[in-house]
């Protein structure tokens, strides 16, 4: 009985890492999702069913279940961004990437996505662009961050 | 004039984050060092006499939340797990100390680990603060490498081994409960309480959760004794606090005050007053899960009770100041769907009342008598809901109907 016991605490011990895991499945996927493949993966990994990291996956907002492009806008909308001009921004951002929010540009470099409050408020409004923080956006600053990233994909 | 004092950030200009001896020059670990000669109970009694209360929000005494948890068994297994989910619109205080000073925040759990004989803790991270979760994780192999951490803690017998875990992206998961299930693999759901934490926790075992500032107050009250720290606050707020400053004020940012100063001080005297041209009309206390105030708050100290009898919250101590271009139901449409956006969807009346709280909330501007529908619509929640999200939208509504309406 004892080592069934041991048996089941591992499992549930290694369970706590499946957010980790679907975080390296997804870093690691050149379109910034997780596929199908990848959660089967990751339900083969776990010992789990494909319905339950479905589940998983479905649940946290940093994970996708669609292809993404090259550069992942997030663009918080909570309170002080809100109050700061994040409305503005949007429209600023969406004109430059040629894309709506929630869509991916047509030359799958920009996906536009909103986000609640990043911790960054001191720099409202502020957004992620993949694992990099902007802060105290404005039109021109906006204007300078996505052409920079145009030319480099040029 | 006022100025700030420090205590959970009392290290961040003079170290390099990335370096433990620059820590260690300025005092790390000292507090370590003199717990581990200690006896646990009589520490406990310490940290119960100095008042300090959990700097995640509710404010329940630290000491107290110790002692639960060590007494709740002696001999199994027990887990200790610091919350730095940190998703409270505006917050941003436990960043600070993650990035600028992570020693501080290790200590302060190993501290709090052999005071309730956890031998395994983990820190809960949200998964969008890279730069900490970056600090954090060489902070840990470095504590590891000094004989901090792992086996045998500075050769005393004691064993506590430390651990990140990365959120996803979910404010719900910031809930203690609901973070237990999240650290456990599993959806973001919130559990039924009781158990508490304390009573069966993680992998059903005593678990300790506390805030990251509230950990990161245990090494100075044991290194400055309690007489120094029980002098700092008030009667019922002692010790510092972060609070973080946001909207049209000359000098937005965080700032560790002792508790009691009040809101002219803190705003006027250290954060430069408001933008040109900009007045100030007022404040969101304590994020969405908040209360909005008025200008007769401006001489209140911000302290737990001296807030509480005027029937608004410190929370987690982030200040949204407004001015007179603040577009109020503009604002109140913001919060209701930053609620309606988080609910996890669960139970009925969280999930409908949210969505029905967004909607009403759009019309406000020009339907403002809708203020006292969703008043009592928040009411009804609040009683009804499954897990505390779906009772924090009648703060801020009732706050600003008492207020703005
Ligand atoms: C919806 C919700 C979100 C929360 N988010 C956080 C959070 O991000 N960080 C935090 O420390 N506490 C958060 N809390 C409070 C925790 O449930 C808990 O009270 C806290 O972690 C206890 O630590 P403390 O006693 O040190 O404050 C949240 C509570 C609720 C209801
Ligand atoms: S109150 Fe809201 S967040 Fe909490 S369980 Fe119910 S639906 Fe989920
Ligand atoms: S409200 Fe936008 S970063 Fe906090």
């Amino acid at each position: 009985m004892k080592y069934e016991a041991g048996l089941q605490k591992d499992r549930a011990e290694k369970k706590s890492l499946i957010i980790e895991h679907l975080h390296s499945l997804q870093d690691a996927n050149p379109k910034q999702f997780l596929s199908e493949d990848d959660l089967k993966k990751c339900a083969k990994e776990f010992n789990l069913t494909m319905a339950e990291v479905y589940g998983i996956a479905s649940y946290y907002s940093m994970f996708s279940l669609k292809p993404r492009g090259k550069y992942i806008i997030r663009l918080c909308k909570s309170s002080v961004c809100h109050m700061m001009g994040a409305e503005n921004m949007a429209s600023k951002i969406e004109s430059l990437c040629k894309t709506k929010f929630g869509n991916t540009s047509a030359n799958d470099l920009f996906t536009l996505e909103y986000a609640e409050c990043l911790g960054q408020c001191e720099k409202a409004p502020a957004m992620m662009i993949n694992k990099n923080v902007h802060g105290s956006l404005n039109p021109e600053s906006l204007e300078k961050i996505i052409e920079n990233l145009k030319k480099e994909n040029a | 004039m006022i100025a700030e004092k420090r205590i959970s950030l009392a290290r961040i200009e003079k170290i390099n984050a990335d370096s433990i001896d620059d820590s260690l020059k300025a005092g790390a670990y000292n507090g370590l060092k003199k717990a581990l000669t200690m006896n646990p109970e009589e520490m406990i009694e310490k940290f119960e006499k100095s008042g300090l209360r959990g700097r995640g929000g509710a404010g329940f005494p630290t000491g107290l939340k110790q002692k639960f948890t060590r007494s709740s068994c002696l001999d199994c297994e027990k887990y200790i797990i610091c919350n730095a989910d940190e998703g409270e619109p505006g917050t941003f205080k436990d960043r600070v100390i993650m990035e600028r000073d992570p020693h501080m925040l290790i200590e302060g759990m190993i501290i709090a680990a052999y005071v309730i004989g956890a031998s395994r803790g983990f820190i809960y991270i949200r998964g969008e603060y890279q730069r900490s979760i970056e600090v954090l994780q060489k902070a840990i192999e470095d504590s590891n490498k000094n004989g901090f951490l792992g086996e045998n803690v500075l050769g005393s017998g004691f064993n506590f081994n430390l651990e990140l875990r990365l959120g996803a992206g979910s404010y719900l998961c910031g809930e203690e409960l609901t973070l237990l299930e999240s650290l456990e693999g599993k959806r973001g759901y919130p559990r039924i309480k009781p158990p508490f934490p304390a009573q069966k926790g993680l992998w059903e075992s005593p678990t300790l959760i506390n805030n990251v500032e509230t950990f990161s107050h245990l090494p100075a009250i044991l290194n400055e004794g309690l007489d120094w720290y029980t002098s700092l606050g008030t009667e019922e707020s002692k010790g510092t606090k972060i609070f973080t400053i946001t909207g049209r004020v000359q000098k937005p940012g965080f700032y560790e005050m002792e508790m009691g100063c009040t809101l002219r001080e803190l705003l006027f005297d250290i954060a430069g007053g408001m933008k040109d041209g900009y007045e100030f009309k007022g404040a969101l206390l304590g994020g969405a899960a908040g209360t909005f105030v008025d200008e007769s708050f401006l001489d209140i100290p911000l302290a737990y009770e001296t807030l509480k009898a005027r029937g608004a919250t410190l929370g987690s101590g982030a200040i949204l100041v407004l001015d007179q271009e603040t577009d109020m139901p503009s604002l109140l449409h913001n919060l209701m769907d930053f609620f309606k956006h988080e609910s996890c969807g669960k139970c009925v009346p969280c999930r409908v009342g949210t969505t029905m709280l967004t909607e009403m909330a759009a019309k406000l501007k020009n339907e403002p008598e809708l203020i006292h529908k969703m008043t009592k619509e928040a009411h009804y929640m609040a009683e009804t809901s499954l897990c505390p999200l779906g009772q924090s939208p009648i703060l801020p509504l009732k706050s600003y109907r008492e207020y703005y309406s």
